[in-house]
């Protein structure tokens, strides 16, 4: 169960103002989160605390592959992000690294800057701790669940790997 | 029922007689690539599996193209990981500076990606080589790791949208045209998670460099990849550059597609996209009088050597504008000796520019032509995000070749036609 204030965005958030890419000469995860937003949001690196939950509208993470991004989020202590859709390389970086992430266009169209979310990603519901409004999302399938709990695609990898004794 | 080119190469490559939109499949890659951004992130996840070596060290490339030549110490180090990996690793296709390319130019070039192979890259312009008739689609780091240890990929099949182009283009109008007004009509979500098919007979007349240019910003309307069939010039292109067999896939008739989109295209002006969105395309005559500090013509979108060949057709003979810099970045080093024996080269330095080795440097505000704030470039590549090429407070506009040509000559944004009526 995860618990954190809201960080609201627009839509169309796109990876160079997640992590601008005069950052990326660095892959630490530490100097990454605090360049996070620095261009659209400077103050989000400063004000941000562990288990926040960033809500935004449509096309979340588009632009580039940088797995930075996602990077750059976890370790600024983002627990979750909840948008009403997802540029599809940040989707599946996020998962690969462990980073959850939900669609849902109610949440995105309602909750508000500095609402108190609930998110149960076990059964996909999501309590607006502010407004009593709940969102029900679609849980994931049973592969991706396993590859999200193990923590991401690596350890996943690992373990099957290590299961069938052959790469 | 009937599949697309898109579902016919997943299914193969999946090892399953069909697949449908939405499955969920663990496909093997014929390549992956990598670069000096996305790869020391992919090579420390690689290290985390425990594996002692690569699925297959010929099915991986790896091109130092990004913040190279290294622009700080930093990236010089991050190009070292990149290295030391492919040394250790005995990369067959590893690229250092001065044979290197831009990845998405070199990789087809190089023959290294062929149709009907699956590809994915730790890049999200990897879609480029969908111009083959290969499924091919961007990645992030952990997604190379896990290929680059096991050869393998998960990936949700994608439904297909299909863009009819019919008539003949105008003169000054090509590929790079084709694809922003395609962007500007649908939105930069308009084919989220979706295959771009691109038919019609319009299509059936570009060269493979147009191609490679639509193919490339598919990721731009938010496409998991871009995808042409496969015709003579596919094959004229690839004959004596791919050395592997390959299988030639076409779409079915009665494929599905989720949308299709025909489009009357015999009128079709150049196009530009205004910031910050490559979706806020207008017709060249229509966005006003925009001055210009800066112009980029390069990039794995259109730094090819038909891309320079219409630059120099337009700056032959010119000076460039005095108050604004010219930057031409072939985008591998056989396109740069091509157009040094064509006589391309001299025309650009004679016009006042600055030509570079290949990078992708200006592109995402690296190095080699930062915006200072409040200044303005057109460039030829594929993103105008802020801040993309620099200071926040920079502004970014997108363009074909022989648009940015011509408006480096006048200073500010024009049609092409301006420039030859005043020769």
């Amino acid at each position: 169960m995860l618990k954190g204030k809201v960080w609201r965005f627009g839509q169309d958030v796109d990876t160079d103002m997640i992590i601008p890419a005069r950052y990326l000469n660095t892959s630490d995860p530490a100097v990454l989160a605090a360049h996070c937003f620095a261009d659209v949001a400077p103050e989000f690196a400063r004000q941000v605390v562990p288990g926040e939950i960033i809500v935004a509208d449509k096309n979340f993470g588009c632009g580039s592959s940088r797995e930075h991004a996602p990077l750059a989020l976890k370790a600024a202590g983002i627990s979750c992000v909840i948008a009403a859709s997802f540029a599809r390389i940040f989707y599946r970086n996020a998962l690969n690294i462990g980073l959850p992430i939900l669609e849902s266009e109610a949440a995105a169209q309602e909750v508000k800057a500095g609402d108190l979310l609930q998110v149960d990603l076990a059964e996909g519901i999501n309590t607006n701790l502010s407004s009593g409004r709940v969102y029900q999302t679609k849980p994931f399938p049973p592969f991706m669940r396993e590859l999200i709990n193990g923590g991401g695609l690596i350890p996943y990898l690992r373990q099957k790997l290590a299961g069938t004794g052959e790469v | 029922m009937g599949m697309t080119i898109s579902e016919k190469i997943l299914a193969a490559h999946a090892g399953k007689k069909e697949v449908s939109p939405g499955d969920l499949i663990q496909a093997r890659i014929d390549l992956a690539l990598g670069n000096d951004i996305t790869a020391p992130v992919a090579i420390t996840e690689f290290a985390r599996i425990g594996v002692d070596r690569v699925f297959d060290p010929e099915a991986i490339a790896l091109v130092p193209d990004h913040f190279t030549p290294n622009k700080d110490i930093n990236s010089a180090e991050q190009a070292k990981v990149l290295r030391e990996f492919a040394r250790k690793y005995q990369i067959t296709h590893y690229f250092e500076v001065g044979r290197m390319g831009i990845e998405h130019c070199l990789l087809p070039e190089q023959g290294l990606v062929g149709p009907g192979d699956l590809i994915i890259g730790a890049d999200s312009h990897t879609c480029t080589y969908g111009a083959l008739g290969a499924f091919s689609t961007g990645v992030g780091s952990t997604d190379l790791a896990a290929a680059m240890a096991a050869g393998e990929v998960w990936l949700k099949v994608p439904p297909s949208i299909k863009f009819h182009f019919y008539g003949q283009l105008q003169p000054f109008v090509g590929g790079k045209d084709l694809i922003l007004y395609t962007i500007g009509q649908i939105g930069v979500d308009g084919a989220l998670y979706s295959a771009m098919e691109f038919t019609g007979e319009t299509i059936a007349s570009l060269g493979m460099d147009d191609r490679f240019t639509m193919a490339n910003m598919a990721i731009e309307a938010g496409a998991k990849n871009g995808i042409f069939a496969v015709d003579e010039r596919t094959i004229e292109y690839v004959t004596g550059r791919y050395k592997k067999p390959y299988t030639i896939y076409t779409s079915d008739p009665d494929a599905e597609y989720r949308l299709t989109y025909e489009w009357d295209v015999s009128t079709l002006e150049p196009q530009v996209a205004l910031p910050h969105l490559p979706e806020n395309v207008r017709p060249v005559r229509e966005v006003g009088n925009i001055e210009l500090q800066q112009v980029v013509i390069g990039s794995c979108t259109n730094g090819r050597l038909s891309d320079l060949r219409a630059a120099a057709q337009i700056l032959k003979g010119h000076k460039i504008h005095r108050d604004l810099r010219l930057i031409i970045i072939p985008g591998t080093q056989e396109i740069y000796q091509q157009a040094l024996r064509e006589g391309l080269i001299e025309i650009f330095i004679d016009a006042g520019a600055a030509v570079s080795t290949p990078t992708c440097g200006p592109c995402l505000g690296g190095h080699m032509g930062i915006l200072a704030r409040g200044e303005r470039a057109l460039a030829t590549t594929n993103r105008n995000f802020i801040g993309r090429m620099g200071h926040p407070e920079s502004e970014v506009y997108l363009s074909s070749p022989v648009v940015a040509a011509a408006s480096a000559v006048k200073g500010r944004i024009v049609h092409p036609e301006e420039v030859l009526k005043s020769a």
